[in-house]
Parts: structure tokens; sequence; C-alpha cells
């Protein structure tokens, strides 16, 4: 092939849109915020044995529930354990949930979305009487009922959350996939004798990719929130692993007299959940094409 | 068709479709039901029964028949009013449930007054000065009631404002030395004491409900304010407020009397699922406030994995959300005049 005839441009062209899209995040101060605390936790949670200062999971019983300072950053916990320290592995754990319910998630709801979206008719009624059915609970009272059945652990709560969150996804690309049925290059394809899940896999799937990966980012504020709710509730991860939730949880019987144990973990949480929101609420507007043309 | 028949058929259609996700809603409950590791018939029997008092409990239960005739057993059941007795309390599960759940409409109804109270006029605010700054402040403060861990917050607010201020009551629905005093009418506190006459009693179940109430309606008005700004932009960007400012109608007026009273009927279906979404709220709230509510019931029955019990609490929860769904269509129905 002729060298002159690739573009000019460096970067192929999803990365270059992912590109504009940064930068467009970049101009407003909440995106950027937004941003920037998931790129500190992502390098926290890479960093995490090198930027804790003790071992999370250390017993010491000389000094437990001692106030922040006196080499303990953020204090003590009811065992002696560095709070600092446990929160910054528990930065791996609120990752690894982001991670897995994704991963689940995604796939889940655009196989769902795309067939009732491209075949539509009775398969359509029935994909989605059934999507409305999850939606007709709140999240958090289905992911304890399917936790409840399973028994408490991160792995089932991570279960719980990944079966409750798939149906706004399922929507989406329903809705997304819709607008692609009619189009010439399906038809084109369906002429060429290609079968319907080839369709489905290799032309629509990956044209609903962007806008439900988005929807993935918008839906994370809640995952976050869930997942610690469950912790709190003893539902989730199991001690003693440094679960924000579940450190709440912990701490909340000595929250009058060490205030620390509660509200650093809290923090955490509430950062990284206001990061997700702040960051969704700016791809919605990167996203939209009036805003686009209008900045 | 007539105007009358058409509007039959969308009503009839309607009815199937709710009874279609009530059904898929039983199914659900029944499946996360059989899902569970724990064996019923161990939790009734215990652990040293006779192989024959154990079958016999295990054909009692009707645990030896295909699946699709026990769920036939279990539409029964529901139909009937037969949720079962709880492990727990001894008593019928259903009875529990009616007996915490005015504690819960109480807070949830506090609530959504404190949370469309607080994210209309906010939502309204923002779209008036959308991108100046009153804009972006309401953004963020309404994103920051939506981010925070609602458990969190009770503990948080509840060291700040009972243990060091001293402003509010601290957990339960009203101060320790009053339990008992008021006899149960309706299982509402603050309408109970008032029939009653006891003011004391009333003042210091207001002094408890504040507190969490004020915390699940600033969460829910995250949504309404979000709404309320989205509906009131499309609006504002109509012609007929240019020709109202035109005619020469203040600005307040243009945006009370003719944007606002456009966006009522939208408003209260918002409204409506809103309430539906305090549910949630409400399970993790209780929970740290000691509210003996609908919340409460359903975290010490998962804890002790009374699993009748907890079932029935997400069938509960997932009929008042179609119910509610089903109300907002209505509402919509009625107020506005280009769906009749």
């Amino acid at each position: 092939m002729d060298a002159r005839v690739q573009p000019t441009s460096r970067l192929p062209a999803p990365l270059q849109s992912l590109k504009n899209i940064v930068l467009f995040l970049l101009k407003s101060p909440t995106s950027t915020f937004g941003l920037a605390v998931l790129a500190l936790l992502i390098v926290i949670a890479a960093f995490a044995p090198l930027i804790a200062t003790h071992d999370p999971y250390a017993q010491d019983l000389a000094n437990t529930l001692q106030a922040p300072g006196n080499g303990h950053l953020f204090g003590t916990d009811e065992l002696g354990r560095d709070i600092f320290s446990r929160l910054v592995f528990g930065a791996r754990i609120t990752l690894t949930i982001i991670f897995l319910v994704s991963i689940v998630v995604g796939p889940i709801g655009l196989v769902i979305g795309t067939t009732a979206g491209y075949l539509g008719g009775k398969v359509d009624t029935v994909m989605m009487r059934i999507t409305d059915i999850f939606l007709s609970f709140p999240s958090l009272i289905l992911s304890l009922a399917f936790v409840a059945a399973l028994g408490p652990s991160l792995n089932n709560a991570i279960i719980a959350i990944a079966l409750t969150s798939w149906p706004p996804i399922a929507r989406l690309a329903r809705a997304e996939a819709m607008t692609f049925r009619k189009a010439d290059y399906i038809s084109a394809a369906r002429l060429q004798g290609a079968s319907a899940t080839r369709i489905i896999f290799k032309s629509i799937m990956p044209m609903c990719l962007p806008s439900v990966l988005i929807r993935l980012t918008l839906n994370m504020a809640t995952v976050i929130l869930t997942a610690a709710g469950l912790g709190f509730l003893g539902l989730g991860a199991q001690p003693p692993l440094p679960e924000w939730g579940a450190m709440i949880a912990t701490g909340r019987k000595y929250m009058l007299d060490s205030w620390w144990l509660v509200t650093f973990p809290g923090i955490s949480i509430l950062s990284v959940s206001l990061a997700f929101n702040l960051l969704g609420d700016g791809l919605r507007d990167a996203l939209d094409p009036k805003q686009m043309n209008r900045r | 068709m007539s105007p009358r028949r058409i509007r039959f058929y969308g009503a009839a259609g309607q009815i199937g479709t709710i009874a279609v996700t009530l059904l898929g809603l039983l199914l659900l409950t029944f499946f996360i039901g059989r899902l569970m590791p724990a064996d019923p018939v161990r939790a009734i029997v215990g652990e040293d029964a006779t192989r024959e008092t154990y079958e016999q409990v295990y054909r009692s239960l009707g645990l030896d028949r295909p699946l699709w005739e026990q769920f036939f057993y279990y539409l029964g059941d529901v139909f009937t009013g037969n949720f079962g007795t709880s492990i727990r309390t001894g008593q019928p599960v259903i009875q529990d449930i009616l007996h915490v759940m005015p504690a819960t409409i109480e807070l949830a109804t506090f609530a959504i007054l404190i949370g469309a109270g607080l994210g209309i006029p906010l939502g309204v605010l923002a779209a008036v000065n959308k991108d100046r700054w009153p804009d972006h402040v309401v953004r963020v403060f309404s994103l920051f009631g939506h981010s925070m861990p609602i458990f969190w917050t009770g503990m948080i607010a509840l060291i700040v404002f009972y243990a060091h201020l001293g402003l509010v009551g601290g957990s339960g629905r009203m101060d320790q030395f009053y339990i008992g005093l008021i006899e149960e009418r309706t299982g509402f506190l603050l309408i109970d004491s008032l029939m009653a006459g006891e003011m004391d009693v009333f003042w210091s179940a207001v002094n408890h409900i504040i507190l969490p109430a004020a915390l699940l309606g600033y969460s829910s008005s995250a949504y309404i304010t979000r709404m309320t700004r989205s509906f009131m932009l499309d609006q504002l960007g109509q012609e007929y407020v240019t020709t109202a400012r035109v005619k020469g109608l203040s600005r307040s007026q243009t945006i009370w009397q003719h944007a606002f009273i456009n966006i009522r009927v939208q408003l209260v279906t918002i409204i409506a699922l809103a309430y539906g979404a305090l549910l949630e709220g409400a399970v993790l709230i209780e929970t740290v406030f000691a509210w003996p509510g609908f919340g409460q019931y359903l975290t010490n029955n998962l804890i002790t994995g009374d699993m009748n019990a907890v079932m029935t609490c997400v069938l509960i929860v997932g009929i008042i959300f179609i119910g509610l769904n089903l109300l907002s269509d209505v509402l919509y129905r009625i107020f506005d005049p280009r769906t009749r």
C-alpha cells in the first residue's frame, strides 16, 4: 500500500477521539478534578506496597485507637492497625470491584441489548420485559437479596452488583442497535449472506461500544456506593480485608471517641464516587454534539 | 377507533404489562430463594433430627416436587397473602412488615418533602442561570449529595449534630423515656402523639426524624434538581417564553407563572419515582439511626439468614416500585391534557 495515502495523524482514529474527549474534559475544572482523583486512585492501587507506611494487617495491640499523628498519619484502629495503610490497600479492592463489574456488566448488557434491538419483534419484547423486571427493583435491595442467597463475601457482592446493574446498559445498547438496524451497511452485510449472529457481533456491537463504555462510567458511582453499602452491612468484603465500607462498619462502635476510624474511609468513598459523578457529568457534555460545537 | 376505545386498550395493555412484570418479580424472588446454600429443612428440624423427621418436613415443605410445581404453590401462597412465618420473631412475615412499615413511610415522606423543597427551587435556579456560576454551584452541590455514602454521612451527622452540638435527638424514633407512652393507633408516631395530645412526645419525635430525613432528602434532591433543570431548560427555550417577556411580563412572572406551570406534571412523576428510590437509602440510614422501620427489619433478617422474611421484603419493595411507576403514569394521564 502506498505510504502517502496513510492519514497524517499519528494516532489511530479511536485514540484520536479519546484524546479529544480528554482535552475537552480538561477544560472544565470539575471534570479535571474527577480525572485527577481517578488517576490518583490507580497510582495508589498500583504502588500500594510502596506508599503504605505499615503492613495493613499487622496488629499492634499496645497502640490501639491512636489519634492521627505519632507515626500514624490517619491514626490506628481498634486492633492497632495503621488506617492510612489500610486505605491504600483498600484502593486495590475498590479498583477490583470496578474492573470486575465492568467486564461482566458490559458484555451482558451489550449482548442482550444488541440482540433485542437488532432482531426486534418477539425476542425484543421478551428481553425487554426481563430487563424491566430487574429495573423495577432499586439496585441495593436486589443486590442484598442475591448476596443473602449466595452468602456474604466480596466475590458474591461483585456478582450481585453485576447481576443488578446490567439493565440500563442493555436498554442503551438496544436503543443504539435499533438506530443502526436500518443502516445501509447492515443491509449490505445481510445481502452478502452474513448471519444475524455475525452482523450483531461484527457490525452492531462495535458501533454501540463507545456509548456503552460511557454509560458504564456513569454507573460506577452507584456501583461504588452499593459495594460500600454491602460492605457496611457486613455482606460484602469480610474482615480483615481493608474494604472501605467494612472499615466504617467496624469503626462505628468507636465513632464517638475515635472519629478517625470512620472519617477517613468515608472521605475515600466519597471522593471516588464524586470523581466518577463529575467525570460522568463532563462526559455527557463532551459527547453531546450540540455542546461540542458550541464551545 | 373512538378515543374512548383507544384509551380502554391503552389501559388493558398496561394492566397486561403490570401482570407480566409482577409474575416476573415472583419468579425472580422464588429463584433467589431457591439459590440459597442454607438448608431450609435443617433450619426447622435442627441438627440432630432423625432421618424420618427430616424426610417428613422435606415433603411437607413440598421440596420433593418439581420446581415448576413448587412455583405454583408459591404463587398460591402469595395470592392468598400467606408469606410464611418469620423464624426470628415467630410471627407471620406480612404482619411484621405491616408493623414496621409506618416508621419508614413517615421517614420517607418527611425526606421527600425536604428533597423536593430543596431540589425544585435549585433546579429552577440552575436552569435560569444556565452555564453561569449558580448553575455550577448547584451542580456540584447536588452531585455531592448523590455521591455521599449515606450510612457514613449519617454517622458524621450524628457525631456533629448530636454528640457535639446537641441540636437534635440521637438514634431511634423518640427519646428513650417516652417509649411505650403513646398508644399505637396509626403507627405514624407524629400523628399518634398529636392525637394523644402529647406535645412533648411529638417534639421529641420531630427532633429525632429531622436528621435522617434531611440526609435522605438531600441525597434524593440530586435527582430532582437535575430533572427540574432539564425540564425547565426545555420550556425556557420555547417561543412562548419570549412572547411573554416581549409582552412585558417580569422575569420571575415568566419563570414561575408560565414555564414552571408547564413542568408540574413531569415533576409529579419524578417525585413519585424519587420516593421509591428513598426506600433504598432507608435500608442504610435506618441501620445507622436504629430506626425501627422496614430497612432495619430487612437487614436484621439478612444477618440471621431468615430467607422467608428477606424475600417477602424484596417482593414488597418490587411491588411498591411497580405501584409508584403506575401511579406516576396515571397522574401523567390525568394531569396532562395532551394524553387524553
